[in-house]
């Protein structure tokens, strides 16, 4: 008999489940370190999580925490109100590049803006994944969608917006990375870029924002190999991986220079 | 705040008052005419006794908030005007789908579109036909008086709780602008019906909790719909009227909300004359006071409506009425402010007939 021993084992936190997601998805891989996350900072039992609308919209069915189901783009309000209701507990969103860079522009700008204390996931796939497959805010130029057949144009269509620059660039952000999920060292370190996402809430600094470029080989109609090299070869020289923002580099809090009327004064 | 001396205050502070005494512990709002004394005197009063106040970055964002201060178990309220009111209907129906009780409060306007920011009673259907998308509805408080906008605010946030629904507090740019003497009064005790039970607070020695408006499995979209028609159903023993001078009056006038308490005037001054007009004034709008009617029809009287209006409420009472009796309408337009004089040979020429 060989010893067999288990070396690879999903959290706690994680429900053992079949994916609804399609081969070579990387939510399946986003939810992942964010449960590990969650799980090595001790903050299981104080999670709340506030889902989007989308593929991810059922991020709840994968993760053992409390959650709220927020419209489409809402869910940096929705975690503003919840956060507030509930100082004392963690709470995140999990969004994609529809929800959070279409849609909801107005409610992660603003949210991030006041340094809500809440921490943000978002996942980049330059496509609307659940309504199959159209063009997205994030949409490459020249990239081909059920919404723009021949190809994103810059002149019809505008520029894919580059989301970790605008949050990096506001004054409530904490902290702000770009990373990938396109290789094991770039998950890896996407894992660390979400603890940081995470920790700025914990110490009470600002708004944590952490975006992951992720495939959809579904609906880029290509298998899941050429997804991972799409990332790498045409997303990552558009969308830059790195620190946008980081307070705790600076050695400050993201809303002290505003005056002395801190949350945490009150 | 909490003693019981008479202060004389708007109706827009009256009912900022009333929300902090039903233990308003978060407020999300956006600046809008004419109920910017809301958001105003919150700004101050409630950090002061330890609750959260955000300027949202538009109404949109605000219901939203309110939603996820909903789904945390606070006792939460926006407060807006038509347009705004408009913005908010898609968090509303999302609140309404996923059973959560909160206060949202209405200082209506003359519209459509932009209209004007005089007074007007043209979100009647808005309100009382959930307003967004989907089979719900809020229940909806109406009043008439700065005193009525404080003791409902108290009314709203039990009812919202009791039955974990949004509750719309209806009111208008003549109720919130107005100045009248208002009693303060603090309920001897608060309840929020078991929010613990079901409320997000972290997943400590217990299942999971969700609150959502999701439902994919089959079956699932229409046991929810079930739920939802039993709840207001139930919520029907809410319904509440003023009813003025009815006994033995030929014709009688109802009318809601500021609208209501002009015509009371009229009302008045008629009856001091000899003629025999009462009034109706229903203090829920959903749930309608349909009983109240249906036993004045029965008894043999006849209707008049009169809004601030192109002719809303008037069908709620036609469908009250419809076995025994009709109802006349009297539209007075919005953009226009009406006085109690206005109301009189509307009355009269009915009452002559």
């Amino acid at each position: 008999m060989s010893a067999e021993q288990i070396a690879f084992k999903a959290p706690e936190i994680m429900i053992d489940r079949a994916t609804h997601y399609c081969p070579g998805c990387h939510h399946g891989i986003a939810h992942r370190l964010v449960g590990e996350v969650l799980t090595e900072m001790g903050l299981v039992d104080d999670t709340l999580c506030v889902g989007s609308i989308g593929c991810s919209v059922f991020i709840y069915n994968y993760l053992n925490v409390d959650a709220v189901e927020a419209p489409h783009g809402r869910a940096p309000a929705v975690a503003t109100g919840l956060k507030r209701s509930r100082k004392d507990k963690f709470v995140f969103t999990y969004q994609g590049d529809g929800d959070l860079a279409s849609i909801g522009m107005a409610e992660i700008v603003h949210a991030a803006n006041r340094g809500e204390r809440i921490s943000v996931v978002f996942v980049n796939n330059t496509v609307y994944g659940m309504t199959g497959g159209q063009m997205a805010p994030t949409t490459l130029i020249g990239q081909k969608t059920t919404t723009c057949p021949a190809g994103r144009c810059l002149d019809r269509e505008g520029a894919p917006i580059r989301m970790s620059e605008i949050i990096g660039g506001l004054g409530g952000t904490a902290y702000c990375e770009r990373a990938s999920l396109d290789s094991v060292k770039n998950i890896r370190r996407a894992k660390k870029a979400i603890r940081k996402a995470f920790e700025v809430q914990q110490q009470g600094i600002g708004f944590g924002f952490v975006e992951l470029l992720s495939g959809c080989p579904t609906n880029w109609r290509m298998d899941a190999v050429a997804a991972n090299k799409r990332i790498t070869e045409e997303m990552i020289p558009y969308f830059p991986l790195g620190v946008y923002k980081d307070v705790t580099a600076e050695g400050g809090c993201a809303c002290t220079e505003h005056g002395t009327d801190s949350k945490e004064d009150k | 705040m909490s003693d019981n001396k008479r202060i004389f205050i708007k109706g827009n502070e009256a009912i900022a008052r009333g929300a902090l005494a039903a233990g308003l512990t978060c407020y999300f709002g956006y600046p809008i005419t004419p109920q910017n004394d809301i958001p105003e005197f919150l700004s101050a009063e409630l950090p002061a006794v330890g609750g959260e106040f955000v300027q949202a970055e538009s109404e949109v964002a605000s219901a939203n908030m309110l939603l996820g201060a909903a789904a945390g178990g606070a006792r939460a309220m926006t407060t807006s005007s038509s347009p705004g009111i408009s913005l908010m209907q898609e968090a509303i129906s999302y609140m309404a789908g996923s059973d959560l009780p909160a206060v949202i409060v209405n200082i209506s306007r003359g519209g459509p579109g932009l209209g004007d920011i005089g007074s007007s009673q043209g979100d009647y259907f808005q309100s009382t036909r959930g307003g967004g998308h989907g089979d719900y509805r809020t229940m909806v408080l109406a009043p008439g008086t700065c005193q009525e906008g404080y003791d409902m605010m108290i009314q709203a946030f039990d009812m919202a709780f009791k039955y974990r629904n949004p509750v719309l507090v209806l009111g208008d740019a003549i109720v919130g602008q107005m100045k009248e003497p208002v009693t303060p009064w603090v309920p001897e005790s608060i309840s929020n019906y078991g929010v613990e039970d079901w409320c997000l607070s972290g997943a400590v020695g217990r299942e999971k909790r969700l609150l959502k408006s999701l439902f994919l499995e089959e079956g699932a979209l229409a046991g929810q719909n079930i739920h939802l028609q039993e709840k207001y159903t139930a919520m029907q023993a809410e319904a509440r009227a003023d009813v003025y001078a009815c006994d033995d009056a030929e014709l009688v006038v109802v009318a809601y909300g500021s609208i209501g308490r002009i015509v009371k005037s009229s009302v008045r001054k008629l009856r001091s004359e000899g003629h025999k007009v009462g009034l109706v004034r229903p203090l829920t709008l959903y749930p309608f006071p349909a009983t109240v009617l249906e036993d004045l029809a029965k008894a043999g009287k006849r209707f008049l409506t009169i809004e601030h209006n192109c002719g809303q409420m008037v069908e709620d009472v036609r469908l009250s009425i419809r076995k025994y009796a009709d109802s006349d309408f009297h539209g007075h337009m919005p953009g226009e402010l009406p006085g109690s004089d206005d109301f009189v040979q509307p009355i009269l020429a009915r009452l002559g007939r």
